[in-house]
């Protein structure tokens, strides 16, 4: 069954110069196995296709049940020189738990 | 065992007033923080500064002040502000004349200054550290250079009697290091206390961000009250123990949810969160709901600071030339793509000399080009086209060709919008921390 991972998680995104940071949340602490194995770093970059340009890393914060994805060349040249709308990238978080996963 | 209560003022330069006097009023602070320095702005209002020596500080100061002034010269809160931006001696002088106007005496005021290294970066080989491409790509239009100062100068003005201190350029937790150095006497090698702080710092320096705001999803997470949001309060012992809470009856919500995406705001890799003070480790940090609103923080550890600061490079950039057109009505989106076209060949006609132009729809995939899947068209879209351009003149010609298409464009387009604006724009060095000498100035 596909979800959205809004169902099962929350997600702000930061930025700074031309990296985007988006947190992923589980809303219940025995969901955050299931984030881990099934939101891989690949995944969230194939999803921000054509958005975000550089490498995608995830990092764990298993003490808090979240996930910490730090997005390279996401900001279309940098917060401060962009041409885009959201300068800052404040949507992300909020494209990101639109994503759809298999459960 | 000794405690020091600390208030989150402002999380950024256009921040609400009033949430600032409600925790002066009624959240028994020791001091007041107020974080209103953006990358950006500190290059402009060195600009500013250049052209009058008196100015260059944040544009709100004096409205701030005045707001909360009277309450915490009352109360003895003190003042922690980098309000201060491009000229914190002026920002100062101008909260000094203020006490003067509104009969408050006695309160010792300082400037910490030292972080415009501007000349010196201006003749530094170096390269860029985000980038790698030597600092000679830009060297020539160079506007500022600022320094991410730490909390140790912050620390000495309170140490010198300070009530308000006021700073330009610093790491934004640095501001809630300083005062909990100053009350505990926290050396500044104490890597695991400074870690401690400047995760509590992190916590605090968005203000509503921790308390409910940028937070709020109907449905999924439901907060009450963000126009009465309250602005959070950091409690923290002499042994680092710590909780965060707001003023009872605030709006918002201060709750485990809050606090983890207040901690992931802005941070890369966990483990290594560098600050002029120290290398925080985000990664043990644990939250614990003592009560409603009431959260205690532990886990924070940090090591040895780098031996260098970060500094921050404005220079000019570019010039944005922009227009927009709504158009509404079923076929909205087909009238607007066929705008944008018209456009986009007018633009070339005229010559345009431009590396970058972007034509979004506002309403379906303009905020960074993301699109819905379903196929649902909006019943109204907004044609976006903005160009980079080299000169003012030449972005100008990108509003006058979004305009006329009112009248030789597509049926229906109307609102329409033009602008032209510099962009300045920020990247940064690392110098060693030697060249970069902080002092404090007591006004």
């Amino acid at each position: 069954m596909k979800i959205k991972l809004k169902e099962i998680a929350h997600s702000r995104s930061g930025d700074k110069g031309d990296i985007s940071n988006v947190s992923l949340i589980a809303y219940k602490p025995e969901d955050y196995e299931f984030l881990k194995k099934e939101v891989t770093a690949e995944k969230v970059k194939a999803y921000f296709k054509g958005i975000v340009l550089g490498d995608v890393v995830c990092y764990e914060m298993p003490k808090i049940k979240a996930l910490n994805f730090v997005m390279q060349k996401a900001q279309a040249g940098g917060v401060t020189r962009t041409l885009r709308m959201d300068i800052h990238g404040k949507v992300f978080g909020s494209l990101f738990v639109d994503m759809e996963v298999e459960r | 065992m000794k405690k020091v209560r600390i208030g989150g003022g402002a999380g950024f330069a256009r921040d609400r007033i009033e949430p600032a006097v409600e925790l002066a009023e009624k959240g028994d602070v020791d001091y007041l923080v107020f974080e209103c320095l953006a990358e950006r702005t500190i290059a402009t209002d060195n600009m500013e500064k250049m052209a009058n020596p008196n100015k260059g500080y944040n544009i709100w100061l004096e409205r701030r002040m005045a707001a909360v002034l009277p309450v915490c010269a009352r109360k003895g809160i003190k003042i922690i502000t980098n309000m201060g931006s491009a000229n914190p001696e002026a920002a100062a002088r101008k909260i000094s004349e203020m006490c003067k106007d509104l009969g408050i005496k006695g309160l010792k005021i300082a400037a910490v200054v030292g972080d415009n290294v501007t000349e010196l970066v201006r003749n530094y080989k170096t390269t860029i550290f985000e980038t790698g491409a030597d600092l000679d790509t830009i060297r020539e239009k160079i506007v500022s250079a600022n320094a991410y100062l730490g909390a140790e100068p912050t620390a000495e003005a309170l140490r010198g009697g300070a009530d308000i201190v006021v700073i330009g350029r610093s790491a934004d937790p640095s501001l809630f290091v300083a005062p909990m150095m100053y009350e505990f006497n926290w050396a500044p090698d104490n890597w695991h206390i400074m870690g401690v702080a400047t995760v509590l710092g992190h916590l605090m320096e968005c203000a509503g961000q921790v308390t409910g705001g940028y937070f709020a999803e109907p449905g999924y997470k439901d907060v009450e009250g963000l126009d009465v949001l309250g602005f959070p309060i950091c409690e923290v012992s002499e042994n680092g123990d710590a909780i965060l809470t707001k003023v009872p009856g605030s709006g918002g919500e201060l709750s485990l949810r809050t606090c983890k995406e207040q901690l992931l705001y802005e941070i890369h890799d966990p483990s290594k969160y560098f600050t002029p003070d120290v290398i925080a480790d985000f990664t043990g940090v644990e939250f614990t709901q003592v009560s409603k609103d009431v959260i205690r923080v532990t886990g924070a550890d940090g090591k040895h600071r780098s031996d260098t600061y970060k500094v921050s490079v404005g220079y000019r950039d570019s010039f944005i030339g922009e227009g927009q057109l709504s158009y509404g009505g079923s076929g909205a989106v087909k009238r607007a793509q066929m705008a944008g076209e018209i456009a986009k060949k007018r633009l070339l006609l005229q010559g345009l000399k431009s590396d970058e132009t972007r034509i979004d729809l506002i309403g379906l995939n303009s905020m960074v080009g993301l699109k819905a899947k379903s196929d649902v068209e909006p019943y109204e879209v907004r044609l976006r086209v903005a160009c980079r351009t080299e000169t003012a003149a030449e972005a100008a010609k990108v509003g006058d060709e979004v305009v006329t298409l009112l009248t030789n464009g597509p049926a229906g387009g109307g609102a329409d919008f033009v602008s032209v604006r510099e962009l300045i724009a920020i990247l940064s060095v690392l110098i060693p921390r030697d060249l970069v000498k902080p002092s404090v100035i007591f006004i």
